[in-house]
């Protein structure tokens, strides 16, 4: 009872918490895997290749091509072919514009031979009612998959359109499934009389070169590596996100790592890595002696030091960052200075921003707050008779310091170590605007995922591999350090 | 062995004063000469200046006036590390991040000593607090006793001829403490070290000190042996913080030979040794220990002059009986009368006789 009651009282916290931090984690876990687009987009032709029907090549035969028309049909009425393309053109450029046009032209394919020779062998075929009847029965439905499927769709994208499909035409795909599913029906005698007629007239129709009719869209389609691609990423799950996270890729034949100019990931997560280092060494080197001073100072110097570090929170993060770019360009305030001061010529101007020192500078600024307070909160609470006794029993200040006080304050560089490193780690906003191209990190690479290629799978999956990463350093930093040794205050 | 004739002082305080803030005094003017070896007692309440002139004398406080000089030589412009006095503080300061042994080596090894010896320095110095299985030991795995003895042993170990102890038993029971007063007092004889040791406990102050300095408003009130101090105050501060002690007011009626005839406020005369008083008429306040009283005329004199007493109050303790009087309108004079044989025991209510003799009462400063 009583813990009922303590855990209504933190459950607004926990659905915040579980809100906004355990949910969006877990859905990014989950999209850096995730690949259902593809069997969604191409049910049969999926199942088909997947069934090991018709693959003894590469490109497969007539019938995948068939069953590719029916779906790509469909998903160029529900306008989601060009999705499709996307996702498959992060594997392979190109198949984008391949689908795009192929959804264009089976539009436009005449495929009507199919309808008029059922129609042939029973004018019924043309009617919404004996669609509808076979629909609403299940034995039928299991016998003719592929039709009843192209039917549902038919009707669903109609509905979406604001039609009312019991007074549209059939359209003429829905006769191609059917033909393909009669064709592969084995056994008809259970069936009803207008399936069994049907079944024994199919093998004689008249049919449409499906495969021919999409290499006629695009030459493309009988390109192995177009095939090798969708093969490769049928699966609804698959692990490629996370193997171009780290410089390699899914191929058909296996994994590969990616040719050399195409290799970003991995030397921006070394960079990342040393670059959030380099910044957490600074931030140490400057933020201990401040904590220092601010907690072996008298109270009123000690608030001024206080204030002049936080004085960096108050004011916007975008501001001081501009701040720093104002300082550290060509033609900035620092270089102006040197100039003046004859230190170098108009021409041999410095270059400190937009690469790793102008990140690394501006990031160290930014990020010191992080460093000093746990220092700070550390410090404060070493009494002073400590570095007393150590001088009464002989040190020296400097021996004092190092033997004494320094040990005691080694809790305090741990904790803001972790801070600034975790949050350097992840950084963005300030190496987006300082950083030009060879200072900026991982997290700008997500960002651009995220926002402009809209490759989230693959932005997820560096996430992930970020996530990873910090986990990692985190468990190796408690091996050696050990947590209950980080402090962040009393 | 008290010797604190010129030269041969070994601690010496020369005309001390310190401000904090620069404007108050916290020491106004400290005039102190102990000799080696001396087991010396600042004693005074909170806020006395005791940890200032300790801290002056170890170097963490500089003086803002006036000479601080060990053995001979003034120290004012020696750094801390360079005095080589031992310091037990009051927390102990024992560093955590090392174990005792490390605490103990910390001062052998600046000075440079060889492993060899260190370590045997260092189990001696444990072995002398009876601590030496607790080498190994970090701080925190330690009662506050033990750490107690530690920071002893540590303060001891590089053979400092000058130890200050800032209240080191402050923080430990009374059981302990008592244990703990016999054994640094044993220790420091042992060594033959010279011991400034502050404390605001008078009982801890009388039973270790060889002189104790009576501290109060950034002056030394008094300066003397325990019993010096406990039997002669030399004013009203001083005997009333050390003992208990009953205080009569009044106007000196007569001074002859080396007795004053005090009229006290509330009725009556009585006798006294006169301490800070040289005129008729001058106000004072009169002391006498509680145990310095007398019912009979037997033990006074002929002439003695006696005081009229209602009791109050009869508590039996045992070894003693405490008895609450009226005395001259004081409703808190307290008598108190040894446990032994025929000795009487008063009942609430009744009146009484009592008297004392002139030496035991003296008449301070009002
Ligand atoms: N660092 C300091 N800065 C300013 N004033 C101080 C400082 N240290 C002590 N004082 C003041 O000096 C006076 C004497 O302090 P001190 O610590 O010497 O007293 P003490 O006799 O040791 O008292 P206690 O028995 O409580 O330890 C006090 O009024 C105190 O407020
Ligand atoms: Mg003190």
């Amino acid at each position: 009872m009583q813990k009922l009651r303590a855990l209504l009282l933190i459950s607004p916290l926990l659905a915040f918490i579980l809100i906004t931090f355990i949910a969006p984690i877990a859905d990014m876990l989950f999209r850096s895997v995730e690949n259902k687009i593809v069997e969604e987009t191409l049910p049969h032709t999926v199942a088909l290749i997947d069934s090991g029907g018709d693959i003894e090549t590469v490109v497969p035969g007539e019938k995948v091509f068939s069953a590719l028309y029916v779906d790509m049909f469909v998903a160029a009425e529900k306008k989601e072919h060009t999705r499709l393309g996307t996702r498959l053109n992060y594997e392979e450029s190109g198949i984008s514009s391949l689908f795009r046009k192929s959804g264009r032209r089976v539009d436009r394919l005449d495929v009507e031979v199919y309808r008029e020779q059922f129609e042939n062998i029973d004018p019924s075929w043309g009617e919404i009612a004996t669609w509808q009847s076979l629909a609403d029965n299940s034995d039928a439905s299991d016998m003719l998959p592929r039709a009843m499927w192209a039917y549902n769709a038919w009707r669903d994208y109609l509905i979406a359109d604001g039609d009312n499909p019991d007074e549209e035409e059939l359209e003429d795909f829905i006769y191609v499934a059917l033909y393909d599913d009669l064709i592969a029906l084995e056994d008809a005698s259970e069936a009803g009389d207008l399936i069994q007629r049907s079944a024994n007239a199919v093998p004689d129709f008249e049919t449409v070169n499906f495969k021919e009719a999409f290499i006629g869209f695009d030459k493309d389609w009988g390109a192995e590596d177009v095939w090798k691609t969708i093969r490769t990423y049928s699966p609804p799950y698959t692990e490629g996100y996370f193997l171009n996270a780290i410089d390699l890729q899914k191929e058909f034949e296996g994994y590969s790592v990616r040719p050399e100019n195409e290799r970003i990931y991995g030397v921006l997560f070394m960079r990342t890595l040393f670059m959030s280092l380099v910044i957490t060494g600074c931030a140490i080197l400057l933020g201990y002696p401040i904590a220092w001073l601010m907690s072996n100072r008298p109270m009123r110097e000690a608030n001024l030091l206080m204030i002049m570090v936080l004085l960096p929170f108050w004011t916007s993060l975008l501001v001081r960052t501009s701040a720093w770019k104002v300082m550290l360009q060509q033609q900035g305030v620092i270089n102006d200075t040197l100039v003046w001061l004859n230190i170098v010529d108009e021409a041999g101007r410095l270059v400190l921003i937009n690469n790793q020192f102008g990140t690394i500078v501006a990031m160290t600024h930014i990020l010191l707050p992080f460093m000093v307070l746990p220092l700070y909160s550390v410090m404060r609470t070493i009494p002073e008779t400590y570095t007393r006794a150590a001088k009464s029993l002989g040190a020296t200040n400097w021996t004092a310091f190092w033997r004494v006080y320094f040990p005691l304050s080694v809790p305090g560089i741990g904790a803001g170590s972790i801070l600034v490193f975790i949050l350097s780690i992840g950084y963005y906003i300030t190496p987006e605007i300082v950083g030009g191209t060879t200072g900026t990190f991982i997290s700008n690479r997500i960002a651009y995922h995220i926002s402009s290629s809209l490759n989230w799978g693959l932005a997820a999956a560096l996430g992930t591999i970020l996530l990873a990463v910090v986990l990692l350093l985190y468990w190796v930093y408690d091996r050696i350090v050990g947590i209950d040794n980080v402090k962040l205050g009393g | 062995m008290v010797d604190t004739a010129e030269g041969h002082a070994f601690v010496e305080f020369d005309r001390v004063q310190k401000s904090y803030d620069g404007e108050t005094l916290v020491v106004k003017d400290l005039n102190l000469s102990m000799p080696k070896g001396e087991f010396l007692t600042m004693l005074g309440p909170s806020g006395s200046g005791k940890t200032t002139c300790l801290m002056m004398l170890a170097g963490f406080e500089t003086a803002t006036h006036g000479d601080i000089r060990l053995d001979g030589q003034g120290i004012n412009n020696i750094p801390p590390h360079k005095r080589g006095i031992g310091m037990v503080f009051q927390n102990y300061a024992l560093f955590p991040h090392m174990t005792v042994n490390e605490n103990l080596a910390f001062p052998l090894e600046i000075r440079k000593m060889g492993k060899a010896e260190r370590e045997e320095k260092v189990k001696r110095a444990l072995e002398m607090v009876q601590m030496g299985a607790f080498g190994a030991r970090r701080i925190a795995q330690l009662s506050g006793g033990q750490q107690q003895r530690i920071a002893l042993a540590r303060a001891l170990v590089f053979d400092p001829s000058l130890v200050l102890m800032d209240e080191p038993l402050g923080a430990l029971d009374k059981q302990l403490r008592e244990h703990m007063q016999f054994e640094i007092k044993r220790i420091a004889d042992d060594l033959d070290i010279t011991v400034v040791y502050v404390t605001h406990d008078q009982t801890e102050a009388l039973t270790m000190s060889d002189r104790v300095a009576v501290f109060d408003d950034g002056r030394i009130q008094q300066l003397a042996p325990p019993d010096q101090l406990y039997e002669e105050p030399e004013n009203s501060f001083v005997a009333q913080f050390i003992g208990e002690n009953n205080t009569l007011e009044g106007v000196v009626e007569e001074i002859r030979n080396d007795q004053a005839l005090v009229r006290l406020d509330g009725g009556g005369l009585i006798d006294t040794t006169p301490v800070n008083v040289s005129k008729v008429g001058e106000r004072t306040k009169v002391s006498i220990r509680p145990e310095r009283v007398e019912f009979g005329r037997d033990r006074l004199g002929e002439d003695a002059h006696t005081l009229n007493a209602e009791v109050l109050e009869f508590i039996y303790m045992g070894d003693i009986f405490r008895t609450r009087l009226r005395v001259a309108g004081n409703d808190d004079f307290i008598v108190k009368t040894r446990n032994a044989v025929n000795q009487v025991r008063f009942e609430p209510g009744q009146q009484i006789e009592i008297g004392w003799l002139a030496q035991d009462c003296r008449a301070l400063d009002a």
